[in-house]
C-alpha cells in the first residue's frame, strides 16, 4: 500500500546527494542531553556545518544493553543532567527551526518509548521533525510494538543487520525497514573491537544484494582512516563512541561542558568528514 | 481494557512466540536473536528426547542430591500454633518446608543450572556465562563447569561480591572467572547487562546460562520447566505424607525461578492458594523496596515485558534488599501474568521481617535459611495463625543461609 509508505525524503535526498558526489555519508551519533541540554543541542546544530550528513540522536536509558562504556557513561551524564524524552524531542524541534534538510534519527532502547506512550511518541515525534527510529531491542520478531506503527505513522524504522544475520533470516530483517539499513560491522557492543574491513565490504556486498535501499556501517569506527576505509563500499559510515569520547574528554573535572567541548566534536566530525570524502564510492556491480 | 479471561489452563503459555499475555517475548539486539532462536530449537529439541531426560534424572539424583525432602516443621508448626493461641485463634497450619537448600550448593539454582548446561554440551558450547546476585547461581554454574570441564564467566554486580565474600571465594575455588560489574546500580540487573554484553560479543563458542525465570524466551518457560522438578516432587511427597495435595503454597521472589518451580505443577488444583513474596526493603512507602508486581508497573528490560521499577520516563530504578538474591527491579514474565490473573497472590516481606524469621528458624528448626526463603517464611509466620489446623501448607526453603550469616551478624550488631 503505498499509503503507508513512510515519508523518508530527507534521507533519500542526502543519499542521492550523496551519490551524486560519488561518495558515502557520513553519520554521526550523539547523545540527547550530554553533557547537558544546550550544550548538546549546541553540538547538533554544529554537527552538519563539519560534515555530518545525517545525525543520529541518542535517547539515554540506564540498561544500555548493547552499549560500551562510552555510550553507557554518556547516557548517565545525559540523566544526571535531567534528561527525559521529552526534552530530547524538545531539542529536536528546536534543531529543525534552523535545520531544515539534515534527517535526525532518533537511536535508544524500546522502555522509554513504551512508556511515553507508541501512539503520542509517534505523533510527537514526527512533528519535532524526526525522520527515523532505531530501536535496539525490538527485533523483527516484535515488529507489532513499535515498527508497524511508525510506518503507518510514516516514520522510518531503520534496522540494524549484524554478522550474525545469515541470508535465511536477512529477508525478515529487511522486510520493514525504511530509509537504509544499519550495518552493525561486528557481533560486539558499540565502541568496542575495530571491525575487519574485507569482512565488512563483503558483508555489505551481501546486503544489497537483497535490498535497493543504501546500507551504512557501524560499531567501531573510531577514526577518519576508519570511515575511509568502510566508505569505499558502504552508503555511509556511521561514528558514535569516538565522537562521545572526544566530548568526554572535553569536559571539565565535574563533568560539565567547557568552552572547547562543541569544538572537540565537531573537530573529529570534521577530520572524519575528510576520511569518508577522500575515498571515491567503488561502482556499483 | 477489558478485565482478562480465566485461561481453561495457567499451565499452557507461553505460546511461540514467547508471550504469557502480555508479558514475555524477546526484546533483544538482532546479534543475538539468531543465537536465541537456535537455543530455542536445541532445547525444544531436548525436551522430547528420552535420551535428555535420562541423563537429567541420573544427575539430579546422584549428583545434585534429589529428590529433596518434604519436611514437616513441627516445632514452628507448634510455635506458629501458639501465636495463634495467643490471638485467641483456634487454629494454625501445619507447616511443612520443601528442603531444596539440601541440594548439592546449597540452592534450588542447580536444579536449573543442571539442565542448561547438559542442554549447552548437547550444543557444543564450550565456554559458559552467567550473571548472579546472591552468588547461588554463580556458584551453581561454576560447579557444573568444573564437572563437565566448560570454561566458566561469572558477573557479578561489585555491590554483591562486597556481601556475599564466601560464595565468591567458592566460584573461584571452582575454577570460574568472577568479574565484578561496576556499571550502574553495581547489582544483579547491572550483571545481567554485562552478561548480555559478553554474550553479544562472543556470539560463536558462548552459552548463556541464566539464573532465573526472566530474560527473552525461550529462558523464562525453559528455567521454569528445570524447575518444576520441586513442585512434581512435592505433589507425591505431600500424597505420600498426608494422603492429599497441600492447601497452600509459599515461596519467595526476585526473579521468580524457585516459585514457579514449586507452583506450576499446582496452578490447575484450582483450590490451592498459592503466595509469592516479594522482598519490600525498607518498607514499600520508603521507596528502597524490590517489589515490581506492588510498586511497578509494565515495561521491556532484559529481553521481555513485564512489571518493572521505573521512573515515569521508563528509567530503571535501584531495587533495595537485604537480600542480593531478591535485589532486582523485575520479575519473571510469567509471574507478571499470573499476577494480573489473579492467580497468585503476591505479598512482600520487609528487610527486618525476613531477618526476624532467619532467627527464627535457626532457633526453632535448627536450619539457617537463606535470606530469600526467610522472606516466604516471614509470610508463613504470618498466615499460618489465621488457618485452620488441618490445613498443610508447603514453604520452599529454596536455600541455606551461610553465605548470609556476615550480613545478618552486620544488621543484628555483631556475632
Amino acid at each position: 500500500m503505498l499509503t503507508t509508505r513512510p515519508m523518508t525524503a530527507r534521507i533519500d535526498s542526502t543519499f542521492a546527494r550523496c551519490r551524486a558526489e560519488n561518495r558515502a555519508a557520513l553519520v554521526t551519533y550523539v547523545m540527547a542531553g550530554d553533557p547537558d541540554p544546550e550544550t548538546s543541542l549546541a553540538i547538533l546544530r554544529a554537527l552538519p556545518e563539519a560534515g555530518a550528513d545525517i545525525v543520529e540522536f541518542g535517547l539515554p536509558f540506564t540498561d544500555p544493553m548493547a552499549d560500551g562504556p562510552a555510550i553507557q557513561a554518556s547516557g548517565l551524564r545525559a540523566l544526571k543532567a535531567g534528561q527525559t524524552l521529552v526534552r530530547t524531542l524538545d531539542l529536536v524541534r528546536r534543531f529543525r527551526e534552523e535545520n531544515a534538510d539534515t534527517p535526525v534519527i532518533l537511536m535508544g532502547y524500546f522502555n522509554p518509548i513504551y512508556q511515553y506512550g507508541v501512539t503520542r511518541f509517534l505523533e510527537d515525534a514526527k512533528a519535532a521533525g524526526i525522520d527515523g527510529l532505531i530501536v535496539v531491542d525490538l527485533p523483527p520478531e516484535e515488529d507489532e510494538e513499535l515498527c508497524l506503527p511508525a510506518l503507518r505513522a510514516g516514520l522510518a524504522f531503520v534496522r540494524l543487520a549484524t554478522p550474525t544475520t545469515d541470508d535465511r533470516r536477512l529477508p525478515a530483517v529487511l522486510a520493514n525497514t525504511g530509509g537504509f539499513v544499519y550495518y552493525v560491522s561486528i557481533a560486539g557492543i558499540t565502541g568496542a573491537a575495530t571491525p575487519d574491513f574485507g569482512q565488512v565490504a563483503g558483508s555489505v556486498e551481501r546486503i544489497k544484494r537483497h535490498t535497493p535501499l543504501p546500507v551504512v556501517v557501524g560499531f567501531g569506527v573510531k577514526n577518519a582512516e576508519h570511515a575511509a576505509a568502510i566508505a569505499g563500499g558502504a552508503d555511509g559510515v556511521v561514528v558514535g563512541s569516538a565522537l562521545i569520547e572526544a566530548l568526554r574528554a572535553s569536559l571539565d573535572g565535574e563533568g560539565r561542558a567547557t568552552a572547547g567541548t562543541v569544538e572537540a566534536v565537531c573537530a573529529l566530525v570534521r577530520d572524519l568528514a575528510s576520511g569518508v570524502r577522500s575515498v571515491a564510492k567503488r561502482a556499483a556491480a | 481494557m477489558t478485565a482478562p479471561q480465566t485461561p481453561n489452563s495457567f499451565r499452557t503459555g507461553p505460546d511461540e512466540r514467547g508471550h504469557f499475555g502480555l508479558f514475555g517475548g524477546r526484546f533483544v539486539a538482532e546479534t543475538l536473536m539468531p543465537l536465541i532462536l537456535e537455543l530455542d530449537q536445541a532445547y525444544t529439541q531436548a525436551k522430547s528426547d528420552p535420551a535428555f531426560a535420562a541423563e537429567m534424572t541420573s544427575y539430579l539424583t546422584h549428583y545434585v542430591g534429589r529428590p529433596s525432602p518434604l519436611y514437616y516443621a513441627e516445632r514452628m508448626t507448634e510455635h506458629l500454633r501458639e501465636v495463634a493461641k495467643a490471638s485467641g485463634l483456634p487454629g494454625g497450619a501445619k507447616v511443612y518446608f520443601k528442603r531444596d537448600e539440601l541440594n548439592h550448593t546449597g540452592a534450588h539454582k542447580v536444579n536449573n543450572v543442571l539442565g542448561q548446561i547438559l542442554l549447552a554440551r548437547r550444543m557444543g558450547k564450550q565456554r559458559i556465562i552467567a550473571e548472579t546476585g546472591a552468588g547461588q547461581h554463580g556458584v551453581a554454574t561454576a560447579t557444573l563447569c568444573a564437572r563437565f570441564g566448560l570454561q566458566c564467566v561469572v558477573y557479578m554486580g561489585a555491590v554483591d561480591v562486597e556481601r556475599q565474600k564466601p560464595n565468591v571465594f567458592r566460584m573461584k575455588m571452582l575454577g570460574a572467572e568472577v568479574v565484578p560489574v561496576q556499571s550502574g546500580s553495581k547489582t544483579l540487573k547491572d550483571a545481567m547487562n554485562e552478561a548480555l554484553r559478553d554474550w553479544v560479543t562472543n556470539v560463536a563458542d558462548t552459552f548463556y546460562c541464566i539464573g532465573t525465570v526472566a530474560g527473552p524466551h525461550p529462558y523464562p518457560a525453559m528455567v521454569r520447566d528445570f524447575q518444576c522438578v520441586i513442585g512434581n516432587e512435592t505433589r507425591e511427597q505431600m500424597m505420600e505424607a498426608e494422603g492429599r495435595l497441600p492447601d497452600s503454597l509459599i515461596a519467595a521472589i526476585g526473579g521468580g525461578s524457585n516459585a514457579i518451580g514449586l507452583f506450576h505443577p499446582f496452578l490447575d488444583d484450582r483450590g490451592i492458594e498459592i503466595y509469592g513474596v516479594e522482598a519490600a526493603g525498607h518498607g514499600l512507602s520508603s521507596g528502597l523496596h524490590a517489589a515490581s508486581l506492588t510498586g511497578g508497573r509494565p515495561g521491556v528490560l532484559h529481553g521481555n515485558r513485564t512489571y518493572l521499577l521505573q521512573d515515569g520516563d521508563g528509567q530503571i530504578q535501584d531495587a533495595h534488599s537485604i537480600s542480593a538474591g531478591l535485589d532486582y527491579p523485575g520479575i519473571g514474565p510469567e509471574h507478571a501474568w499470573l499476577h494480573d490473573m489473579g492467580r497468585v497472590t503476591y505479598l512482600s516481606a520487609t528487610d527486618d521481617e525476613a531477618l526476624a524469621a532467619f532467627q527464627l528458624c535457626s532457633k526453632l528448626e535448627g536450619i539457617i535459611p537463606a535470606l530469600e526463603p526467610a522472606h516466604a517464611l516471614a509470610k508463613v509466620i504470618e498466615l499460618a495463625p489465621q488457618k485452620p489446623r488441618d490445613h498443610l501448607m508447603v514453604m520452599n526453603l529454596c536455600g541455606r543461609g551461610d553465605k548470609d550469616i556476615f550480613t545478618v551478624a552486620e544488621h543484628l550488631g555483631g556475632l
